[in-house]
């Protein structure tokens, strides 16, 4: 089997709120998979439904073969569950931490000892083997919430927004953790809200409003964007501005230092020679060029192009 | 075996913490200790040297000898002697007597007929329990002294029965293990569980394969030890400094202490069910505690409750308890003697730990 979770029709209300709206998922196995999206667009919830701790409204999951929720407890075992925030015990210190955790997944007392010593030294935690938790630095407790869910050797980790509190040199060294585990077979969802880190996995889904608003490789999901992403390098960018707010074609323009990066309908034919055309008059110096789409224009043109459509077919 | 293995896990992992929070452990020790000194040196409800006013009309040598009686009691203490009946009603009023003895100018002649009393006792309805006192003082013999005992004019006597000399001590401290049980045990158990959920710890333990009762039972464990050694701590206390006797088995009473910590165990657990945070699992916890040191019997005596108030007490573990530990430690009862107040704790078990474990799921919804 090369699935490692498959969901169709997951739904999953709170009152009148729909937080997951009619999902359906393929993860394949011995990847990292990431979920992509703002706050609230459902990113968490799909995640403890994944692993039994909420119950879904409607629809099916299955992960690793077993049937969740019905499922839910034998699956554990074969499941590494990293929560948002940091979950292991304050006053206790690493090996401890570790040693319960162990216990809890029963392993046996050599098994124990070569486990915990393999982690303490993967993750670099030897130098705060007897330190407290509470007193470890970000970047130190994410490896030590890394070295605790991969204790009992899980074949799927479940990471929810695990860099959120980490700086980017600690982000960096995470994720290739994260890579070295899929190396060995393991399988890896994980949400973030870091393009950088989405840029990074296997397979992406972009999630907004509880729905999948794109889904795929992150080169591929480039490459298929839903607009013509044009550069526009000015002096004067506010004069290009007015400019760009007279055409209905553009969609999105957004910032980055003196240039502005701009979205446009993709049926907009030769749409880089209409505004260097338009922008002749007003600012001479402008440069206007055609350039591939970054991950963070493809999350704009899925979730908020997509509202905009939407919203005007409505 | 791999259920004790975890359940052992958990409540390792729950002891070593607990003498890692200092304040909590110290409430753990100190709770029991303070509360035995306080209740025990206090809390007092025997009376002594009470002021005293005294009226004597009679003025002969049995009169003075009389007074001198009621002064050897040591509940009273004569302040003043009064001239008048008005100078006594003067002196009670303005609260510099709260006893006045009136002796009667032909004292002699009525103890002798015994047909009317010879003197008359006034107490200040005021103050608590001094009319007590002045029924305990009202059944002294003074006929004896009187050489007249035959006329019998005070028949009766009032003994006292497991303990003679009414020492509040030994009515309050056997009842106090109760009390501090409920203290820690309702109010830590909840606290420590809700405090998980709040962290997010219980997040990352319910995607583990621990099971729902060997995270209870686990959690549990240490403090059904914290609670036996309480409970020796109390008993050690009252021995030695207060003097309370023990005459039942330690064996009963450490029994029925077991059943006791469970039902407390109990309900801090169904509290911790139904608390969000900290804060509103402690207050839940305080919302359970009054009732049970006013009602219980702790404090005042069952029976001089009115209706409603004996139907919530019988609700309360501690009302049991109470009678259980009593009829132990001061009636030398066996906990067979006891089974009706033990059923009805093991029934308060039962039901508030099924409700409990019916609302803990391994869920987050």
């Amino acid at each position: 089997m090369t699935v490692a979770i498959s969901a169709r029709g997951l739904t999953r209300r709170f009152g009148s709120v729909i937080a997951v709206d009619d999902i359906a998922l393929d993860v394949p196995r011995a990847q990292i998979y990431g979920f992509l999206g703002p706050n609230g667009s459902g990113k968490s919830t799909t995640i403890r439904m994944l692993c039994g701790l909420l119950v879904p409204t409607r629809g099916t999951v299955n992960v690793l073969g077993y049937e969740v929720p019905r499922e839910a407890e034998t699956l554990r075992r074969k499941l590494g569950y990293m929560t948002q925030r940091f979950s292991l015990w304050d006053d206790l210190s690493v090996t401890e931490n570790l040693d319960f955790m162990c216990r809890i997944y029963g392993l046996d007392k050599a098994t124990r000892r070569a486990r915990m010593e393999d982690r303490i030294r993967d993750y670099d935690l030897a130098s705060h083997a007897n330190q407290r938790a509470g007193t470890l630095s970000g970047g130190e407790r994410q490896r030590l919430a890394l070295a605790a869910a991969t204790l009992h050797d899980p074949e799927l980790l479940l990471l929810d927004e695990p860099t959120s509190a980490v700086d980017p040199q600690n982000r960096r060294d995470f994720w290739e953790n994260l890579f070295a585990l899929v190396a060995a077979g393991t399988t890896i969802l994980v949400s973030t809200h870091y393009m950088d880190e989405a840029e990074r996995c296997h397979r992406l889904a972009i999630l907004d409003h509880g729905r999948i608003a794109a889904e795929g490789e992150p080169k591929q999901l480039a490459r298929d964007i839903d607009a013509t992403v044009i550069e526009i390098e000015c002096a004067d960018l506010t004069a290009v501005r007015r400019v760009l707010a007279t055409v209905p074609a553009v969609r999105s323009v957004a910032q980055l230092g003196n240039r502005l990066h701009v979205l446009v309908h993709r049926d907009a034919v030769d749409p880089d020679r209409e505004l260097r055309a338009l922008l002749a008059g007003p600012c001479a110096d402008a440069r206007v060029e055609r350039v591939g789409a970054t991950l963070e224009d493809v999350f704009v043109a899925a979730t908020l192009l997509r509202r905009q459509d939407v919203e005007r077919a409505a | 075996m791999i259920w004790f293995d975890r359940m052992f896990a958990v409540a390792a992992k729950e002891a070593r913490q607990l003498t890692r929070d200092r304040v909590t452990f110290g409430m753990i020790i100190g709770v029991p200790v303070i509360q035995m000194l306080l209740f025990g040196y206090a809390i007092n409800f025997d009376v002594r040297d009470v002021d005293a006013a005294v009226l004597d009309q009679s003025r002969t040598s049995l009169s003075r000898q009389l007074v001198g009686d009621l002064q050897a009691t040591q509940v009273l203490h004569v302040v003043r002697e009064a001239d008048s009946e008005r100078e006594l009603q003067d002196l009670m009023q303005r609260g510099d007597a709260r006893v006045g003895i009136v002796i009667v100018a032909d004292l002699e002649r009525r103890l002798f007929e015994g047909d009317r009393p010879a003197v008359q006792l006034l107490v200040d309805g005021s103050q608590p329990s001094l009319e007590n006192i002045a029924q305990g003082l009202s059944s002294m013999p003074v006929l004896q002294r009187a050489g007249a005992g035959a006329t019998g004019a005070r028949p009766f006597e009032i003994r006292t029965e497991y303990n003679p000399e009414r020492r509040t001590a030994v009515q309050i401290v056997p009842a106090l293990i109760g009390t501090i049980l409920t203290m820690t045990m309702v109010i830590f158990t909840s606290g420590a569980i809700v405090r998980e959920r709040e962290r997010g710890n219980l997040e990352l333990l319910i995607t583990t394969p621990v099971t729902r009762s060997q995270l209870l039972a686990g959690k549990l464990l240490p403090y059904v030890i914290i609670g036996l050694i309480q409970t020796t701590l109390i008993l050690a206390v009252g021995r030695f400094l207060f003097g309370v006797p023990m005459i039942g088995s330690f064996l009963d009473l450490y029994l029925g202490a077991l059943v006791f910590i469970a039902a407390a165990l109990a309900l801090g657990l169904f509290i911790s069910t139904l608390a969000q945070t900290q804060f509103q699992a402690f207050q839940m916890a305080f919302v359970t505690m009054l009732p049970s040191i006013l009602l219980s019997g702790f404090m005042f005596p069952f029976e001089g409750m009115p209706r409603f108030a004996q139907a919530i007490a019988q609700v309360l573990p501690l009302t049991h308890f109470n009678e259980i530990i009593r009829g132990i430690t001061l009636r030398g009862a066996t906990l067979a003697d006891m089974h009706v107040p033990l059923l009805k704790l093991v029934i308060f078990l039962v039901v508030m730990f099924s409700l409990a474990a019916a609302r803990f799921r391994k869920r987050l919804d």
